[in-house]
């Protein structure tokens, strides 16, 4: 009985390396067979769900209010580039992750000190705030935002005007941000995260002091948000409201709930989808439908799909292969 | 003059902050009304209210429907569109975990706002002021446009209704207790589901009251109610949601803050109420009315 276990488990973990191999070498392969620029977008917009699920999925916190970490990191790192001109992209980054890191704990503080829809209200508003500062100060270029940003030499050395090197980046960024919330779950720190989200006074009582490990986990999911607001700021050359606006924070939940609550590679599925399905729609006549095609695919989700694609697609393999 | 400024401007924006503060007292009371039964925060909430506004402008022009009409037909059709939601959308999923409520209502609210801005565009539309309220009382020290004084007083006057229905008559009690156990409600025979629904559609035609009382002060446009609800978000987060008058004081003192900070710091109007709500988190976390748990 142990030895089948044992290689149940073995077989289970052999899947998913290959698994990984699988979408690795797909994301090597990916910017020779399809437009980078799009490729980059989504990479960037599913390390912004991963972190964004990582509170969600894994502690059953709502936030609605992750765009202002993803605006965050856009906009120091924009603001920095543009205004000292000799710091390497790396630097501008790392200075956005941090400014967003620092905005988390912040936002965290508050936060944690309600549960349930008093949580998702609080970031919410806290967002708008955010929303309105940036709209005001004086270093973001108000309703333009910044513009005309350069991607300048990683490590003053590789030349990111290059796409594919630029591309390759990205790729690196977003592999760290996802074996780090890979490591973060599976630890026995993402075991406590995941007491909390099934019990939160048991998990008490149990004796955590669960507003640290909360908080901690905000912090972490804020700042991998700030590192794909960053990265996006450098790929594309500019930072706007846009990644502000409550917009932004709906799409990253309908993102993740699309690809899985929960689940890993469900917020990499989701977030490729309806960055494609805006690929797709912004040039046509559709344009304009976006905000309702993306309300009834939330509406639909929530009804009838609320597992999402990996989340169905993990109960099938285990109905079928009982 | 006070504080070198103009007692015109204080008192015009003084009055401004009230009819603000009237506003988030009418949705902030819908929410709560919703909140108590239904445990879900309605994000459509923003989308009712532009959808009361809508209508009774859709109504004007297409079948000459006046403003007194509209103020009592409007939020009847929109209510009922409402409680329709709640039957075929909100009661299905009522039984899992009520985030998916609340994120079933942000859906909801994507769909109506984009399905009008499509069809109307996002710039706004004027709504004539009724006859009877053109012009303006000459209160001394400043003039108030007669039709701001009737938002202050409709707007409390329904405040009022609606607390006299939920604390003085037999359906409010029958409400209150089903907030409190609904499953002993149904057990007394009181049918639940139908109360849920009311309910719901209660809170939608009190969002749809605020929308018609709006349209000839702000022009009517599909996003005029998405920035105001995350407002009224925060004034629930300050005032809690365990009472009635703690919605309409927070609402009204949220107005009168707004409205000083746009004469002493105008840049800080927008997110004064954002910082208030910080400082309640910090002192007080259930907010300024709320019970503790």
């Amino acid at each position: 009985m142990n030895l089948i276990k044992t290689r149940l488990r073995t077989g289970h973990e052999r899947t998913q390396l290959y698994l990984a191999l699988a979408l690795l070498a797909i994301g090597l392969v990916a910017p020779f067979v399809a437009y980078p620029m799009l490729l980059m977008k989504m990479l960037c917009f599913a390390l912004f769900a991963c972190a964004f699920n990582l509170l969600l999925g894994f502690v059953g916190l709502l936030s609605f209010g992750h765009a202002a970490f993803l605006a965050t990191g856009g906009y120091i790192t924009g603001y920095l580039l543009s205004r000292y001109t000799g710091l390497t992209p790396e630097l501008g980054i790392l200075a956005g992750t941090l400014a967003a890191t620092l905005l988390g704990l912040i936002f965290g503080l508050l936060a944690i000190r309600r549960q349930g829809i008093y949580f998702a209200m609080i970031t919410l508003a806290l967002a708008q705030m955010t929303y309105f500062v940036f709209l005001q100060a004086p270093f973001t270029g108000g309703e333009n935002g910044l513009h005309g940003l350069q991607r300048g030499k990683l490590f003053g050395l590789i030349e990111l005007n290059n796409d594919l090197s630029m591309y390759y980046l990205v790729l690196a960024v977003f592999v760290f941000g996802f074996l780090l919330i890979r490591r973060t779950v599976q630890s026995p720190f993402g075991q406590v995260l995941r007491a909390i989200r099934e019990n939160e006074p048991r998990a008490i009582s149990l004796g955590y002091n669960v507003d640290a490990y909360k908080l901690l986990a905000f912090v972490l999911s804020a700042g991998l948000a700030g590192l794909a607001g960053a990265t996006k700021t450098v790929v594309f050359q500019f930072a706007t409201l846009t990644d502000a606006h409550w917009h932004m924070s709906g799409e990253v939940i309908l993102m993740t709930l699309l690809g899985g609550v929960g689940t890993l590679l469900g917020p990499l599925l989701g977030s490729s989808l309806v960055v494609w399905l805006h690929h797709v729609l912004g040039g046509s006549a559709l344009g304009n439908w976006i905000s309702v095609i993306l309300g009834v695919i939330f509406v639909l989700c929530v009804l009838m799909f609320r597992d999402g694609i990996v989340g169905y697609i993990q109960k099938f393999i285990k109905r079928n292969l009982r | 003059m006070i504080f070198d400024i103009p007692a015109s401007v204080l008192f015009g924006q003084l009055t401004l902050g009230l009819i603000n503060g009237a506003f988030y007292a009418l949705l902030s009371l819908g929410l709560a009304i919703i909140f108590g039964l239904l445990k879900v925060i309605n994000f459509a909430h923003g989308a009712q209210y532009m959808l009361g506004a809508f209508v009774a402008l859709l109504l004007l022009r297409h079948f000459g429907i006046d403003y007194w009409t509209a103020l009592l037909l409007v939020p009847v059709l929109v209510g009922l569109f409402g409680a329709a939601l709640e039957r075929f959308l909100l009661r299905p999923i009522a039984n899992e975990n009520h985030l998916y409520s609340l994120l079933l209502t942000f859906g909801l609210a994507l769909i109506i706002q984009g399905l009008f801005t499509n069809l109307y565009g996002t710039s706004g539309n004027s709504y004539p002021i009724p006859e009877v309220f053109r012009g303006a009382l000459n209160l001394g020290f400043m003039y108030l446009p007669t039709y701001r004084a009737w938002v202050v007083v409709a707007a409390l006057v329904a405040c009022f209704l609606a607390w006299f229905v939920i604390e003085k008559t037999r359906l409010g009690s029958y409400l209150r207790a089903g907030t409190e156990n609904p499953k002993l409600m149904q057990g007394f025979g009181i049918n639940m589901p139908f109360l849920v629904t009311m309910t719901y559609g209660f809170g939608v035609a009190l969002a749809a009251f605020a929308g018609v009382l709006a349209a000839p002060l702000y022009s009517v446009s599909p996003g005029m109610g998405a920035n105001l609800l995350i407002v009224v978000f925060a004034v629930v987060v300050i005032g809690g949601m365990g009472s009635i008058v703690g919605a309409v004081i927070t609402g009204l003192a949220m107005g009168l803050i707004e409205g000083l900070t746009k004469v002493f710091y105008p840049q800080g109007a927008s997110t004064v109420i954002f910082l208030v709500m910080a400082l309640v988190l910090l002192i007080k976390p259930h907010g300024l009315f709320g019970k503790e748990p």
